[in-house]
């Protein structure tokens, strides 16, 4: 079990359950995974959050985390690139590497130039557009061979998002609807390069076409670096999700393939929670 | 039912009513002074009342050139202390340190904030003036600068609180530190509020006379800023409680000039301020 990549921990399921499952999760093994967390306990003071959270997530693959309000998903992702050690009286154990490196050992900066995440809300910064994407390459130093308007345009085009605000360049990132804040977010964070994007519930403050167009975008980023994403939409797992990791109070339920996951998942809670008998 | 509505309606109506009349007198307070300044000032201002030094008791005529100068000299000097100094306490209070120290600062600022002004002028003398053996513009602005810490400190942390969160985590997720997305990013957000707040620190310091009677005193002539200088208040507080109608009408005129240019120092900054995007909340 231990040395299984994707592995649920023993004690993951509040329920004792038979062990004929863990075919289902041969299935979303990879080689060399990119990112993996080892047995994760997080504390808020003295609140339990995380209980032996263990989760691997496969290179170029978009992985979406679900799970009611309060089950630890959120809490989850963002221990990933360590932003919940910004918050005050918390606290962690485990382990999480990328490429194989323990991340919680290395310096915080460097692994969040690598780790990129895009929040609930869009939260552009008080500048203009250029600014916005500007500021990651700025703050890393990764300005020296390339210019900065060679940056914010590739940037911009990842996140397809340069037809619309190429012209407006200067204008306040505020100017611009909530979705393409969003999108534009999604650049900032892309512009410094990352090899994992990390999304906190992205489309939940956007309107459908909005969410629409974030989704296209995650399903064509893959091929440039790993995704996983928080949602509260099981439909949008659905449909951008290559594997989906099921949280609830706190444990990882059950991670598999999505269309597993949604369609004869192994465990009785991740089927009542799809069926929409709970949560 | 009906009873109970109408009852409701005129408490309704009663409540709103107060709300206004007090809202009224706030304002209105304002332009009572305006109007009595103007009232009883304005006829001594004259172009020599700016340029002309003193003249000496019951002689008529004469201006505070001295005062304006000393007043802006004292200010500035307390400004260049105070601001830096308090600006960088409120970035600690809002963004370093665990629960303990933060508030004991926290505390001391306000403790320091309700330290009654004159408190404050014994004090400088204590330990500036006394040591030096003479009064100073110097010691003057070291008062005011000890008044200017703690407001600047307290607002700056209110605004820099006031920055959403997500604001600070969208930088740290970029990978800039602490200090970077504090310099680059919160700051920037809060700097009107910051602003505003440090005008209305410097605002209020200027009409400052308990700690300058102690510190800068007054002077009849131009002074260096280590010699006793004139300010705006302490002319007008000398002239107003003299024996002579003249002095007064001057104390009167000195109060109007002081006034304005409070007003006009506040309404600039804050037309500098106006430009530049704000965060929406």
């Amino acid at each position: 079990m231990g040395t299984s990549p994707a592995r649920i921990t023993p004690n993951a399921s509040p329920t004792k359950m038979p062990t004929t499952h863990t075919e289902n999760q041969s299935q979303v093994q990879t080689a060399t995974p990119k990112m993996r967390a080892s047995n994760i306990n997080f504390y808020y003071g003295s609140f339990k959050a995380l209980h032996d959270v263990s989760l691997d997530f496969a290179a170029n693959k978009v992985t979406a985390l679900i799970g009611p309000s309060g089950c630890g998903k959120s809490t989850f992702l963002r221990n990933l690139n360590r932003i919940n050690e910004t918050l005050r009286d918390t606290r962690i154990e485990g382990e999480i590497t990328l490429d194989g490196e323990n991340i919680l050992d290395k310096d915080v900066t460097e692994i969040r130039r690598r780790i990129g995440m895009v929040f609930q809300r869009p939260n552009p910064f008080p500048k203009s557009i250029f600014e916005n994407i500007i500021y990651g390459p700025r703050i890393n130093g990764l300005l020296k061979n390339r210019s900065a308007a060679e940056v914010v345009e590739q940037s911009l085009r990842r996140a397809a998002l340069w037809d619309e605000v190429k012209d407006k360049l200067h204008d306040s990132a505020y100017a611009i609807s909530g979705g393409q804040q969003q999108r534009l977010c999604i650049a900032r964070a892309l512009a410094v390069d990352p090899e994992v994007l990390l999304l906190d519930e992205p489309c939940s403050a956007l309107d459908p076409i909005a969410t629409a167009k974030i989704e296209d975008l995650l399903v064509s980023l893959k091929h440039q670096c790993t995704i996983v994403i928080v949602t509260h939409n099981m439909q949008q797992a659905a449909r951008v999700a290559d594997t989906t990791g099921f949280f609830l109070l706190g444990k990882l339920i059950e991670h598999d393939k999505t269309d597993v996951i949604f369609k004869n998942p192994a465990k009785k809670e991740t089927e009542d929670y799809i069926t929409g008998r709970f949560g | 039912m009906t009873s109970r509505n109408s009852r409701r309606n005129a408490v309704n109506n009663l409540m709103l009513t107060l709300c206004g009349v007090c809202a009224f007198l706030t304002v209105s307070t304002l332009f009572l002074i305006l109007g009595y300044l103007v009232y009883h000032g304005a006829k001594s201002l004259n172009p020599n009342f700016f340029v002309q030094l003193p003249l000496g008791e019951g002689q008529s005529g004469g201006g505070i050139a001295n005062s304006i100068l000393g007043s802006a000299e004292i200010v500035a000097l307390a400004t260049l202390i105070g601001l830096p100094v308090g600006f960088f306490a409120g970035v600690y209070l809002a963004e370093f340190g665990g629960k303990t120290l933060p508030f004991i600062v926290r505390y001391t600022a306000d403790l320091l904030n309700g330290i009654p002004s004159i408190v404050i002028g014994i004090f400088a003398w204590t330990v500036v003036v006394v040591p030096m053996h003479h009064f100073s513009a110097l010691a003057g602005a070291l008062a005011l600068s000890v008044m200017l810490i703690p407001i600047t400190a307290r607002s700056t942390e209110q605004f820099l609180l006031d920055v959403p969160r997500s604001l600070r985590e969208g930088a740290l997720a970029l990978g800039a530190n602490k200090w970077r997305t504090i310099a680059t990013v919160i700051v920037p957000a809060a700097r009107k509020g910051i602003m505003t707040g440090m005008i209305l620190g410097v605002a209020r310091i200027s009409g400052e006379t308990a700690p300058l009677l102690f510190t800068s005193l007054s002077n009849q002539y131009w002074s260096g800023i280590n010699e006793p200088t004139a300010s705006l208040p302490v002319t007008i507080f000398n002239y107003a409680t003299s024996a002579y109608e003249d002095w007064h009408q001057l104390a009167w005129a000195a109060g109007l000039v002081l006034l304005a240019l409070v007003l006009l120092a506040n309404i600039a900054a804050r037309m500098v301020i106006s430009r530049g995007a704000s965060v929406p909340r």
